[in-house]
Order: structure tokens, then C-alpha cells, then sequence
């Protein structure tokens, strides 16, 4: 903890902070009051806080323009099935290179680590030719099993076992003297207890495939199977230029609900993510 | 239920009778069960990260013609290609000034943020959600807003404007483009870093700036010769995952500036992308991708040594 501080320093302080604050808190706020005004009034300077007259006019165009109720669909069920996936993979994985003693136990450690250093940017061209030759091109499968296992997972793995690794072993091993079976020990003993690791491995997950762009561009083609980020970017005029509200009214739909989230449970979210094995 | 001593076998078997021992001990089945929870991470990883990373390098030798069904060994073609690029030190170019320009100020930022919020101050939790709030924004949305913000009649110009500022056209010239797209993605994750930086500093022992203070070390003092070497494990992973994300950076260059202008912001992701799936050259995709391996392995090994010399104390 630091030390008390002057009055003085303090209003310095709060300044510095609110200053600061302004690059991250502004584009939100003005990507949702933007989305609401008629295109000339986004372009009005200085600009408007609040819409003058607010109009959810934008909001109907975006469905019109795009099956953005299917994208958003879309987006919502690949990141929740990756998210469930990737915390099994990794909550398993993770527990035997903790817990459990094995023949080889570190040298496959590694050789699952090595994923870390082979993001899927560097395996797209084979990956892309793979799920070609499976008839698998144009469909959601690239998506959810290639996070699943691919570089995001071997993170989570690493944080499970650190995480593992730093709980007291006493109670697991009351479980295995009482006779409970290694499996039965992990799922009622060790799991409740990574309740913390469990949570920040579900929101980073989460928000890679929320945010995935390059893999969606690159597997999907058809507007009904995109996700929200690729669709975003499809809302454009006859001459390519984007329509500024439609896009942000699709950019606050995609937005806000993740955000609203995030403040409720930010405590858990920011906390859990600290006090992971990712603190080093 | 079973048993489960050293010497005695599961229900299945029964106690075992006689003095013949069960097969399946405990080790035994210990053993396997940790090898079938490692299986579903080993098997995927085999499939979806070393399979293709092996035929990566089996592609980079051929030539992929999707549309005439072609798939012909070209030698070394590709990697001739790559010595013959003309793009190439242009791509290699932005790509290390984007990786250097990122990890600078966002580790920077971080730190400066994580000190702020580690005082004694009210209303620190507001900042830090403030602060932490882009990371879960949408990456796309974050970056469209930006570039409306940053369009010749954007939001910046304007502000600028009113105090007498001609603001260039910040995603159209050459060195501001590059510029600009940095800062929009340290704005968008500085948070992460801020966050783990600030569970280090909370762990610094304060006893350790009393004693400093006594002897008459002044804050700036303190913070290089306290702060610094005790965080230094903090400081350093944060580097590693900030420069391998940073070399992963795609979707705002293809959103900002597409590249430009001219080759100013194609970062090797980018280029990759272009040659492979625009042109359509998969060889060549998958000889930048061997490049791009490269990068990332050199600079892991590199920090890695770094790590051993430079960190103060390991936890």
C-alpha cells in the first residue's frame, strides 16, 4: 500500500486519471449516443453528448441490410461452446499435469506448451487447406475446433495447472484415503475449488472468439454464416464507403452486452484475471 | 467404494486373494487416468498445431491452384521468391515498428496507470473498470469507432480545429497511419497489462519503501531501485504476451488502413493474409508463415535469456 497523500496531490492525481480516461471511456460512449442520431447530426461538431433527438432508426437498418439476428447468433453460440470446450480441455489437461504423476509427464508438458508459440495465424494457410479437403469450408467447424485445441487452449491449460499447482493438496487427499477415485476427486474436490482460474479462463476464451476476425474472413463466405465481427464490416454503401450509423448501431449491439456484463461482475473479472497463474 | 491402498486393486477385482498382486494398482491406474485427461489437449494439439505446422513447411515447397484442383512441387521456388520480394523489407519494416511501437507504450501506459491506481485514492475501482472497459469491447466495433475518430473530418481533427490545429489525414499519410493504429490497439488492451501490474505492486512489501524513506530515497528513487526489480517477473511476462499479441495484429490493419498507405502498415500477418487468400499464392503464404514462426520463436528464445540475466527474483 502507498503511502497517505496531500490534498493537493490528490486533486492532481484525480486530474491526471480523468484526463487519461478520456481515450477509453469516449469512443464508447460516442459510438452508442452516434448510433442513435441521424448521420448528420454524427458528423455535427462540436458533438452532441446526448442525441438531441434520438431514433432507433439505424437499429431496424441493420437488420435489414444483413441477417444480423443469425450473426449474431452465430457469434453467441461458437463462443459459448468454444468457451465450454476449451475450459474441459484445459480444466482436464491442466489437473494431470498438476496433480497427477505420469511416465513422460514433463516432456508432454512441453510439447503442449509449444502451441503457445504457434498462434493460429502461422497455421492458417494448412489449416485453411485442411478443412478444405474435409469439406469443412463455409461451415462453423474451423472456428470451434481450432481454438478449442489450438494455441488459446494450450494458454488455459497453462493456467489450470498453475493454478493447480498453488492449492492446498490436503483435501484431495483426504478424498483419494476415504477411497475416492482420481476422477470423482477432480470433478467434486479440485473443480469447485478453481472456481477463480475457471472463471478467467471462460472470459479470455470468450472474448478471443467474440473477437476472432481473421479465421471468420477466412473460412466464411456466406452472409448467413458470418459472425458479428466480419459482419460489421459489411455495412457499406453502394461505393464502399461505410454507413457511419448503421455500423455503429451494429457496433453498440455487438458491444454493449458484453460490456453491461463486465461492470456487474467487474470485480470478478479483473480480479480473477490477476490472481491466475498468469501473475507469473 | 474401491479401495484404493498401494496394494490393493479396484472393486472390480475384489480384494485380491492370495499373495498374487492385482495388476491394476493404484500407480498403474493413476498412470492411466492422468494420460486419458491429458488425451482430449495431446490429440487436439497434434491435430490443430503440429500437424499443421508440419505442413506448413510441406506447403511452403508447393505451388496450390485451388481453381484448377493443381497441387505441384515447386522446389524452392517460394523461398527464392521471398529473397526476390520487393515488399518484403517494407513488410518486415512495419511489421518491427509496430511490435516495438506497441510493447513500449503499452507496457509504458501500464505501469503509469497501475502506479496512478495504486495510491491511496478514492475511486480507484471506477477507474480501473474505466480503464479495463476496451478489453471486452468488441475488437471491430473499438477499431470502426477509431477510424471514424480518426477520419480527416473526424473527431480529432475537429477538437484539434478548435484550438487552431490543422490535423493531418491521420490514416491516409504514411507515418501517422502507422501511428494511429498502434495507439488504437493500446488503448484497446492496455487494461490487461495494468491489471497484472497492479496485482504486483500491491505485493511489494511496504516495509521496504519505509525503510527507503528513512534513508532518505527520494520516489523517483524508490520505484527504479524498489518497485522495479521487484516486479521485474511481472514486467517481463507481460512483454512476452504483449510482443507475440502484437505480432498477431490483423484485424485493425484490414479495418484502418487495409496496408496503407502504400505498404506503410502491411505487418507480416497482413501480407500473409493478402498473398495466400487474396492472390490466392498459397506457397508463398506458407513460406511467410515459416517466416513469421521464425519471428516468434526468435523473439520467445530471446526473452527467454533475457528473462534468466535480468529478472530480479523468481516466485
Amino acid at each position: 500500500m502507498s503511502r497517505d497523500l496531500s490534498r493537493r496531490t490528490k486533486l492532481v492525481l484525480y486530474g491526471v486519471l480523468l484526463v487519461l480516461a478520456i481515450p477509453f471511456v469516449f469512443p464508447t460512449w460516442w459510438m452508442v449516443t452516434s448510433s442513435l442520431k441521424p448521420v448528420a447530426d454524427i458528423f455535427a461538431f462540436p458533438p452532441d453528448l446526448l442525441p438531441t433527438n434520438p431514433r432507433l432508426d439505424a437499429y431496424r437498418r441493420v437488420f435489414e441490410l444483413q441477417p444480423f439476428g443469425q450473426q449474431y447468433l452465430n457469434s453467441l453460440y461458437i463462443a459459448l461452446v468454444v468457451t465450454v470446450g476449451t475450459l474441459a480441455v484445459s480444466a482436464l489437461a491442466g489437473y494431470a499435469f498438476a496433480r497427477i504423476r505420469f511416465r513422460g509427464q514433463n516432456v508432454l508438458f512441453l510439447v503442449v506448451l509449444a502451441g503457445l508459440l504457434i498462434p493460429s495465424e502461422v497455421t492458417i494457410v494448412p489449416l485453411f487447406q485442411m478443412f478444405f479437403k474435409l469439406g469443412l469450408v463455409n461451415t462453423h467447424w474451423p472456428l470451434i475446433l481450432v481454438p478449442i485445441f489450438g494455441a488459446p487452449s494450450v494458454l488455459a491449460t497453462f493456467i489450470m495447472r498453475q493454478f493447480f499447482i498453488s492449492l492446498p493438496g490436503e483435501l484431495e487427499e483426504a478424498a483419494r484415503v476415504d477411497g475416492l477415485g482420481r476422477f470423482a476427486t477432480f470433478w467434486r474436490i479440485a473443480l469447485p475449488l478453481s472456481r477463480p482460474a475457471l472463471g478467467a479462463v471462460a472470459i479470455f476464451t470468450f472474448l478471443h472468439s467474440w473477437n476472432l476476425y481473421l479465421e471468420p474472413i477466412v473460412f466464411l463466405s456466406s452472409p448467413e454464416k458470418f459472425t458479428l465481427p466480419q459482419a460489421l464490416t459489411q455495412f457499406v454503401d453502394a461505393y464502399g464507403g461505410p454507413m457511419w450509423d448503421v455500423q455503429l448501431a451494429a457496433a453498440s449491439m455487438t458491444a454493449l452486452p458484453v460490456l453491461v456484463v463486465f461492470v456487474i461482475a467487474q470485480k470478478q473479472f479483473v480480479e480473477g484475471l490477476a490472481h491466475t497463474g498468469l501473475k507469473g | 467404494m474401491t479401495q484404493t491402498d498401494t496394494r490393493v486393486g479396484p472393486a472390480t477385482a475384489g480384494p485380491a486373494p492370495g499373495r498374487a498382486r492385482p495388476f491394476w494398482t493404484t500407480r498403474r491406474r493413476d498412470q492411466l487416468t492422468g494420460y486419458l485427461f491429458i488425451t482430449p489437449q495431446l490429440l487436439g494439439s497434434a491435430v490443430f498445431v503440429i500437424l499443421p505446422l508440419v505442413l506448413v513447411v510441406w506447403y511452403s515447397l508447393h505451388e496450390w491452384n485451388v481453381l484448377a484442383g493443381t497441387f505441384d512441387f515447386v522446389g524452392t521456388d517460394n523461398y527464392q521468391a521471398l529473397a526476390d520480394d520487393p515488399n518484403l523489407g517494407a513488410v518486415l519494416r512495419a511489421t518491427g515498428l509496430f511490435s516495438v511501437g506497441l510493447v513500449v507504450l503499452n507496457l509504458g501506459l501500464a505501469l503509469l496507470l497501475a502506479v496512478l491506481l495504486n495510491q491511496k485514492l478514492r475511486g480507484t475501482i471506477l477507474f480501473r473498470t474505466l480503464f479495463f472497459s476496451p478489453v471486452v469491447v468488441s475488437l471491430v466495433a473499438w477499431t470502426i469507432v477509431w477510424g471514424f475518430l480518426l477520419q480527416d473530418n473526424g473527431g480529432l481533427n475537429s477538437l484539434l480545429d478548435t484550438v487552431g490545429i490543422d490535423g493531418p489525414n491521420w490514416l491516409r499519410g504514411e507515418g501517422t497511419a502507422m501511428v494511429s493504429v498502434i495507439v488504437v490497439q493500446v488503448f484497446k488492451n492496455v487494461g490487461l497489462n495494468m491489471v497484472l501490474f497492479l496485482a504486483a505492486l500491491q505485493g511489494v512489501p511496504a516495509e521496504l519503501y519505509e525503510a527507503a524513506q528513512v534513508d532518505g530515497a527520494s520516489r523517483l528513487r524508490q520505484f527504479w531501485r524498489i518497485t522495479v526489480p521487484l516486479i521485474s517477473p511481472t514486467i517481463m511476462l507481460t512483454s512476452i504476451i504483449t510482443v507475440v499479441g502484437s505480432l498477431q495484429v490483423f484485424a485493425q490493419i484490414a479495418v484502418l488502413t487495409q496496408g496503407g498507405p502504400g505498404t506503410s502498415t502491411t505487418v507480416l500477418v497482413y501480407y500473409l493474409y493478402q498473398q495466400a487468400f487474396q492472390f490466392h499464392h498459397f506457397g508463398y503464404g506458407a513460406t511467410l508463415s515459416i517466416v513469421l514462426f521464425a519471428i516468434v520463436l526468435a523473439l520467445t528464445v530471446l526473452q527467454w535469456q533475457m528473462r534468466k540475466r535480468w529478472v530480479f527474483h523468481e516466485s
